[in-house]
């Protein structure tokens, strides 16, 4: 969606108002995430006092070595590894698919994978509930992958079509030209092209499933993922302290993959990421 | 034999589409448009209020349940709620959006769309989380309001039934508040690429013919930046329709759609009338989209 060709601004100043607006804007968006980083700080144990009454970095040992906080941020690393590996696999081979070949219905691909995040997030949540309950599987920590998967497969394929459409059918020609067969041209050629959309839509797909609660709310059984850990801290605050602590540790481990994969687009200059 | 092979399937690319195709496809087809089958399935059975058990028998007596007066009171509140949360979003984006378009420089833009985008990629639940804090009794904007001396207009505000409740972190408005700023992101985007696409000279040409700066975001401006507002209005209210968090959190005994579904098939086990419910919210996407279609939204995304 980043602009390409926009007629320069020539020494043009904004009225005030826009100004004010814009900065408004800016602060309304930043100001609570600078507010999650002082209360991991704040010695308030049973409130959300403000200004906090004092500062103190004791919070982070006994979060870190706090284990349903432990368990439920590895169960979700776990989810995030196999759901982006699923998502990879099954996104670049729709994207192949579809870049290689003309075949019936291949318009209705790219929709049908873009509705799991273009429906709320409770229809697809409540569909894959229904459907589980239907054929009696238990719920368990792979209704909880799949369900995943299925969403961030869309982000995986954004990324990986958008490379194929910017590379030249040529480099394959003349891989097969110099005798390479296709498995030889897939690791030498293809690969290495891809490899940073890869790259950057695992990141995306890593962090989405990540922080995912909504679906995840309906796949789980009792397993706790950190987003729902955390959900369930909100509605009955247990421990506030390693609460907020564990809440700045997830905009870390989810914002700076994000830095990162932004980075790589942007000099891959194709910034498709599609949203959330 | 690798070679064998690679010639084997370059002589049949139809196998090797089938190859690409199947696994995907198949993976969509069962796990996600299985599930909205057995979805749409579910909502023509019912629950049978005497054992508790669904009973998969076709009925419409659970689409009947919907227009119980408690039923579609959830809808015109959850619908009213995403008109608020909608045109909010869309007074605060603009300026910055326009400013984005207009004004910034290059590098700025980029920063400043990282800006934006970021929020929408660091988690929902910690920015969820996030207004508990400010909302919160002993919280930011109490503390604020105490600074100038206008506790008193908040208590009074709080008493109001419509807004208020016992506080902030507890009432509608800290719904509206918290919808606003996690969906904020997705309008200002879609605006700003429209925004991009108004030729600077006909700003310049309406100024030069005597428009206002008022006149001229009316009659040229706002017009021409329409299809993105509609495009960004698609995500900030389909996704206020079906989000159950927040109104979990902030929300006091009323409920919203989302709320209501995830009860439904929690805690009464009522599956069928949950998926009922879900329709709701997608029968109104649809018809949203269309009209978006109509007003060319989906040319400015």
């Amino acid at each position: 969606m980043r602009s390409k060709s926009t007629p320069q601004p020539n020494g043009e100043k904004a009225p005030w108002t826009i100004l004010l607006g814009a900065v408004g804007a800016l602060l309304f968006l930043h100001v609570p995430l600078f507010l999650i980083f002082l209360y991991s700080f704040t010695t308030d144990e049973s409130a959300y006092t403000f200004p906090p009454p004092a500062l103190t970095l004791k919070w982070f040992p006994q979060a870190i070595r706090n284990t349903a906080m432990q368990e439920a941020l590895f169960l979700t690393l776990r989810v995030a590894v196999l759901a982006t590996m699923a998502a990879l696999i099954l996104g670049t081979l729709a994207a192949a698919a579809v870049y290689r070949f003309n075949f019936f219905g291949k318009e209705a691909i790219s929709f049908m994978l873009i509705l799991p995040l273009a429906l709320p997030g409770i229809v697809t949540g409540i569909a894959m509930r229904s459907a589980i309950s239907l054929i009696h599987i238990p719920f368990s920590f792979w209704t909880i992958v799949i369900g995943h998967a299925t969403f961030c497969v869309v982000v995986v394929y954004n990324n990986v079509i958008a490379r194929f459409r910017r590379s030249s059918n040529s480099m394959l020609e003349a891989s097969m030209d110099l005798g390479a067969n296709s498995f030889q041209t897939f690791w030498y050629v293809v690969l290495p092209n891809i490899g940073s959309a890869l790259l950057a839509g695992g990141i995306l797909a890593f962090s989405l499933s990540f922080d995912e609660v909504i679906v995840t709310t309906f796949t789980a059984g009792n397993q706790q993922t950190l987003p729902i850990w955390i959900f369930s801290q909100m509605l009955k605050p247990r421990n506030r302290p390693i609460t907020n602590v564990t809440a700045l540790l997830v905009v870390l481990i989810t914002a700076i993959p994000i830095i990162i994969a932004q980075r790589i687009t942007a000099q891959s200059s194709d910034t498709e990421g599609g949203s959330k | 034999m690798l070679n064998r092979i690679s010639t084997y399937f370059y002589l049949r690319p139809r196998l090797v589409l089938l190859l690409f195709l199947v696994p995907p496809l198949v993976w969509f087809l069962v796990v996600y448009i299985g599930a909205l089958i057995t979805l749409l399935i579910n909502s023509f059975f019912y629950l049978d209020g005497f054992t508790g058990q669904v009973v998969r028998e076709f009925t419409l007596q659970t689409y009947a349940k919907l227009l119980l007066p408690t039923n579609l009171q959830i809808f015109f509140r959850t619908a009213f709620m995403a008109v608020l949360v909608t045109i909010a979003c869309m007074i605060i984006a603009f300026p910055l959006s326009y400013y984005m378009a207009r004004f910034a420089a290059p590098r700025m833009k980029g920063l400043l769309y990282l800006a934006v985008t970021l929020p929408l990629w660091t988690s929902y639940v910690v920015r969820v989380y996030s207004w508990k804090l400010i909302l919160a009794q002993e919280g930011i904007i109490s503390w604020f309001a105490r600074l100038v001396h206008l506790d008193g207009v908040l208590q009074w505000y709080l008493s109001n039934d419509a807004v208020g409740g016992p506080s902030l972190s507890v009432s509608p408005t800290g719904i509206f508040l918290v919808f606003v700023y996690i969906w904020l992101p997705y309008m200002i985007i879609p605006i700003q690429t429209a925004l991009e696409r108004v030729p600077k000279s006909l700003i310049e040409a309406s100024g030069d013919l005597g428009a206002t700066p008022a006149q001229t975001f009316r009659t040229v401006l706002l017009p021409l930046a329409f299809p993105g507002v509609v495009a960004g209005s698609i995500f900030t209210f389909s996704l206020t329709l079906g989000d159950f968090i927040v109104p979990q959190l902030f929300g006091t005994s009323s409920f919203y759609i989302g709320k209501a579904v995830l009860t439904y098939q929690g805690t009464s086990g009522n599956i069928p009338l949950a998926a009922a419910f879900t329709m709701g919210p997608i029968v109104i996407m649809i018809a949203y989209l269309l009209i978006a279609r109509k007003l060319g939204a989906f040319d400015a995304l």
